[in-house]
């Protein structure tokens, strides 16, 4: 057995309790037709009843697969386990009959996936769904199991469950089914639940919900809880303990407050250097971890992260051991010690910090009270029976070489504005005036031009490119049909030259975008915007389909680009941090109306709207002590329907400051401090 | 639910109507009626008295538009008219075949069902193993053996094993069960084959696709069984697209098996079509296209319901 395995591995240091989960010293290989892939190496840690172990990397880590294997529902036909043991009550899983182990799931160990949308089987009602454990592990008669699952739903704070539980799941909003979810996972009173991302595909004060009942419900009923994510703010906030995993190994254990303040991983000091944080000064640049993890069909032998690192020397060649650097700390890393003690610092922050933009800059746009509606359900000889007011009335400008971030959470209408301004949608009513023109009253020649001159980034990098086009026909296709060069030859020459602004190599013009990672692909989708030579670029949740890593380097990435090429940017976003690094100001919509806009360090330091503060307060920073301190005041309720939304301000159902009068008085966007606008009446 | 039941039964006018205007019209848009096919078959010499007093007699010597006009009357009125070659009630003529062809393809239907939902659920859940293989074979062969064809390879090895031949006249179910019965099995089962592997083929993928579904997943989790994963959580879902392909199927047994009548001596309505077509029997010809369309709304409608009554993210208001 190998050191990592015999080596102590820590619990909270106030609670020696024993554990519950053992996992020792295991490795999952997936047989694919390329070779071996060694997805989990050697993995050893343990959780104890009513603790919150979180298990951080990015994608392809071997985080979920860790987890999947714990469960054993890895595929069979292609995965394999070499090596290790799982112990749970001091049983080892691997060693159980398929029988056996399917009494297990479910009953002790349940599990809440990442997807609540696709996760719920869409034909049965939700009764059925969480009644189906309790009648098959706890042999509970169907009357007996509904009236706990009637209990189990107002656990977790379903309203009104008797009548919910005959509904389906479409009947029910992605948060409430994540909740449905949790309450399958609950049924039987289980000892350990493993949560695969859980609230990744929500809104920040959905997570925020989601989260508060679990950890509430895990330290009630000393459940066991593994959290598995990317969003090192939900570690610092809710997790004892933290496992950083890396292209397949532990890098790092520890508690989370030892881990987050006193990193020894060059990796996880590089991932908290590289998000951008709600609770630290905004620095000009992120820091980044250059390149891409290793391919894991052949990993490095030596440390795996050596060719990212920049405290890399000759020995981190060789194997490293997972040691531990202080009581309860574990680390992979042969300089650990060397790196605490000098305190060098490998990561570059060079770049200069974009410059104020001067009030006197040219308008680029101006827009003036976008309004999108859109008609729903009618049919054939009839009207549409009711409106969706997408965007209601939004208005806001931006200056050249300004970057305006619009924040807000899904169904707010932020992407539609998006749309709008590239003419993908006609508005309803209002006006986009661009370089002082109508965009409405152009004609086709002008409206070209404009097209050309307004270009966007999409989110998803991999959606949004043609698979069956090559990299260098993806970029020369526009070129050639706004005839923006003269020649074939001249377009492989300009390709080559984009290609080489966004980081990328001349010879990438000849793959594919499978053949490329996320985040290249991200930065094919830049190089082909750049290559209309854009004025203005509407950014769409560019880089949250990226890992933490690699979302560093694409925000650096337009950053620059901006600096360099004179762009103006719209950047629409959910996430605060993000949102707050790039933007020089920043829009605040809820359910198509615009709440608050303000600049970038105003509405940050001193958010005026309910709603601003509600989604920073729901943000989690990556400081656990900070997270500690403060009292979690999450915003309740959900998005009301946009098909009938509340009276007076949309916001007051949720609003914390809520009056009589906010439900009759639709509040104006009124400049409340200079350059600070806010909707709301309650603001003075 | 009723109201949706009542708009899509209205909205089966306005098709319907479509389909009357174009059968009428481009059966007389072709040269040729079937007076000349009648007289002109005895060879001898006809005057044109003769074929003038035919036509007037059938009423084709009428302007079309008072034709069809007619033709409409009669069908609001559930008067479809009388055979121009028989001289039977069109109604008479259909009625007698349509029996038959509706328990050939009710009985094709079941033995499909019976055979495609264990094939194609066993070739799904044992992937890429030699059961799989042997299901893929199988219904690869149902796909390339022409049904006919196989219906003649049936009546020979029942000649040479039984010594038994199609009988000539059909006996009705209720008449004789053990004799109806024992005659349009095999018919049932030479077109239920190719039926069989169309719709094998399309639960095998489904459930593939389904079983790679994130609820299927969760079902393990929950610790459910994992013969009521597939029956419960995979087969609810995965059965949904098989639906639509019987429910075309059957619709089309109804009147598409010309070839297969024949081998069978049977006397069903794809038959009935083939004869009226080659005498231009208009009257027949309009009123089998008619009870077609009306067939095949039908059975959408019904395979609509089912639907609806099986994923209730799909419910009719």
């Amino acid at each position: 057995m190998s050191a990592i395995a015999m080596s102590p591995t820590p619990v909270a240091a106030a609670e020696p309790r024993r554990a519950l989960l053992a996992v020792e010293d295991l490795s999952v290989q997936f047989v694919t037709s390329r070779g071996v892939v060694r997805a989990v190496e050697r993995l050893s840690y343990t959780v104890a009843p009513g603790e919150i172990l979180a298990v951080v990397g990015e994608s392809g880590c071997g985080k979920s697969v860790s987890s999947l294997a714990i469960m054993r529902l890895l595929p069979k036909q292609t995965a394999r386990i070499p090596s290790g043991r799982i112990l749970f009550d001091g049983r080892d899983l691997l060693a159980l009959s398929d029988e056996e182990m399917r009494s297990l799931r479910g009953r002790d160990i349940a599990m809440i996936f990442q997807e609540p949308m696709t996760s719920l089987n869409p034909v049965l009602s939700i009764g059925e769904q969480i009644m189906e454990p309790l009648i098959i592990h706890l042999a509970m008669t169907p009357a007996a199991a509904r009236s706990r699952a009637v209990e189990l739903l107002g656990l977790v704070g379903i309203t009104d469950p008797e009548r919910r539980l005959d509904q389906y799941p479409h009947q029910f909003s992605g948060g409430m089914r994540q909740r449905v979810m949790i309450a399958i996972g609950l049924a039987c009173n289980p000892k350990l639940i493993i949560a695969d991302e859980p609230t990744t595909a929500l809104d920040v004060t959905i997570q925020a919900q989601i989260l508060e009942l679990m950890k509430d419900l895990c330290r009630r009923l000393d459940i066991a809880l593994i959290v598995i994510t990317h969003n090192l703010g939900i570690v610092a906030r809710y997790a004892d303990r933290v496992q950083v995993m890396y292209a397949g190994e532990a890098v790092e254990q520890g508690v989370s407050e030892q881990v987050f303040q006193t990193p020894r991983h060059p990796y996880t000091e590089g991932l908290l250097r590289s998000i951008p944080r709600l609770d630290r000064p905004r620095d000009g640049r992120l820091a980044t971890i250059e390149g891409l993890p290793p391919n894991l069909l052949a990993p490095p032998d030596g440390c795996r992260f050596a060719p990212r690192c920049p405290y890399a020397e000759a020995a981190c060649q060789s194997p490293q051991t997972l040691a531990e650097v202080r009581p309860g700390h574990l680390t992979r890393c042969g300089r650990a010690a060397e790196i605490a003690r000098r305190g060098i610092n490998g990561w570059s922050l060079a770049g200069e910090a974009a410059a104020e933009v001067a009030s006197t800059a040219p308008l680029v746009l101006e827009v003036e009270g976008l309004t999108k509606h859109f008609e729903v359900g009618g049919g054939l000889l009839r009207g549409a029976t009711a409106v969706v007011k997408a965007v209601d009335g939004v208005s806001f400008s931006l200056r050249e070489g300004e970057t305006l971030g619009l924040v807000g959470e899904s169904g707010c209408g932020k992407s539609t504005v998006g749309r709008l301004l590239l003419k993908l949608e006609t508005p309803t009513a209002g006006r986009i005036r661009f370089e002082g023109r109508d965009l409405a009253g152009l004609g086709d020649r002008e409206l070209r031009d404009v097209r050309r001159r307004i270009q966007v980034i999409f989110q998803d990098p991999f959606a949004s490119l043609n698979p069956r086009m090559t990299v260098g026909q993806i970029i020369t296709e526009p070129l050639m049909v706004y005839r923006l060069v003269a020649s074939k030859r001249a377009a492989a020459d300009r390709v080559a030259e984009l290609l080489g602004q966004v980081g990328l190599y001349g010879y990438m013009a000849e793959r594919y975008p499978h053949e490329l990672s996320g985040g290249q692909r991200q930065r094919v989708g830049i190089a082909r915007a750049l290559a209309m030579e854009p004025r203005f670029i509407v950014c769409d949740e560019p880089v949250s389909a990226l890992d933490v890593s690699i979302q560093g380097q694409i925000i650096n990435l337009l950053e620059e680009l901006k600096l360099r090429l004179g762009l103006t940017y719209l950047f629409i976003a959910h996430d605060l941090a993000v949102v707050r690094h790039i933007s020089d100001r920043v829009a605040v919509m809820y359910l198509g109306r615009m709440m608050e806009v303000a600049a970038r360090d105003a509405l940050y330091a001193e958010p005026l709207h309910p709603y601003t503060q509600a989604l920073l307060d729901a943000a989690p920073v990556p400081d656990p002590v900070a997270e500690k301190a403060r009292a979690p005041r999450t915003l309740g309720g959900e998005l009301p329907s946009p098909l009938n939304p509340p009276s007076g301000c949309v916001f007051h159902t949720r609003c914390v400051a809520a009056t009589e009068a906010c439900r009759r008085v639709v509040p104006s966007l009124e400049e409340k401090r200079p350059g600070h606008w806010v909707a709301c009446i309650n603001v003075a | 639910m009723l109201r949706y039941l009542g708009r899509r039964l209205v909205l089966m006018i306005p098709t319907l109507l479509g389909v009357a205007i174009i059968t009428f019209f481009m059966l007389r848009v072709v040269p040729g009626d079937i007076v000349e096919v009648k007289l002109r078959g005895d060879g001898g010499s006809v005057t044109a008295d003769v074929i003038a007093a035919e036509r007037a007699r059938l009423g084709l010597d009428q302007p079309l538009l008072v034709q069809f006009a007619d033709w409409m009357v009669g069908l609001v009125t559930f008067d479809f008219g009388i055979s121009m070659w028989t001289g039977r009630p069109v109604v008479e003529e259909i009625g007698l075949r349509l029996e038959l062809s509706f328990q050939v393809a009710v009985m094709a239907t079941v033995v499909a069902v019976l055979i495609a939902i264990p094939l194609g659920t066993l070739s799904a859940l044992f992937r890429n193993t030699w059961i799989d293989y042997v299901v893929r074979i199988f219904t690869i062969a149902g796909l390339a053996v022409p049904s006919f064809w196989l219906g003649m390879l049936v009546i020979l090895a029942l000649l040479a094993l039984f010594n038994w031949l199609p009988p000539i006249t059909y006996t009705p179910l209720y008449v004789d069960p053990i004799a109806n019965l024992s005659q349009l099995i095999w018919p049932a089962l030479a077109v239920g084959y190719r039926y069989a592997a169309v719709v094998a083929r399309m639960v095998r993928s489904s459930l593939l696709e389904v079983m790679r579904e994130d609820y299927i997943r969760t079902a393990r989790a929950k610790g459910v069984f994992e013969r009521l994963v597939v029956m419960r959580h995979a087969m609810g879902n995965a059965l949904l697209p098989a639906i639509t392909v019987i429910g075309l199927e059957f619709a089309f047994l109804i009147g598409g098996l010309v070839v297969t009548e024949q081998v069978f001596n049977l006397n069903g309505i794809g038959r009935l079509f083939v004869q009226a077509v080659s005498r231009n029997d208009f009257m027949l010809i309009q009123t089998l296209v008619m009870l077609l369309a009306v067939v095949f709304i039908t059975v959408n409608l019904i395979v609509d319901l089912l639907y609806a009554a099986l994923d209730p993210r799909i419910r009719y208001k």
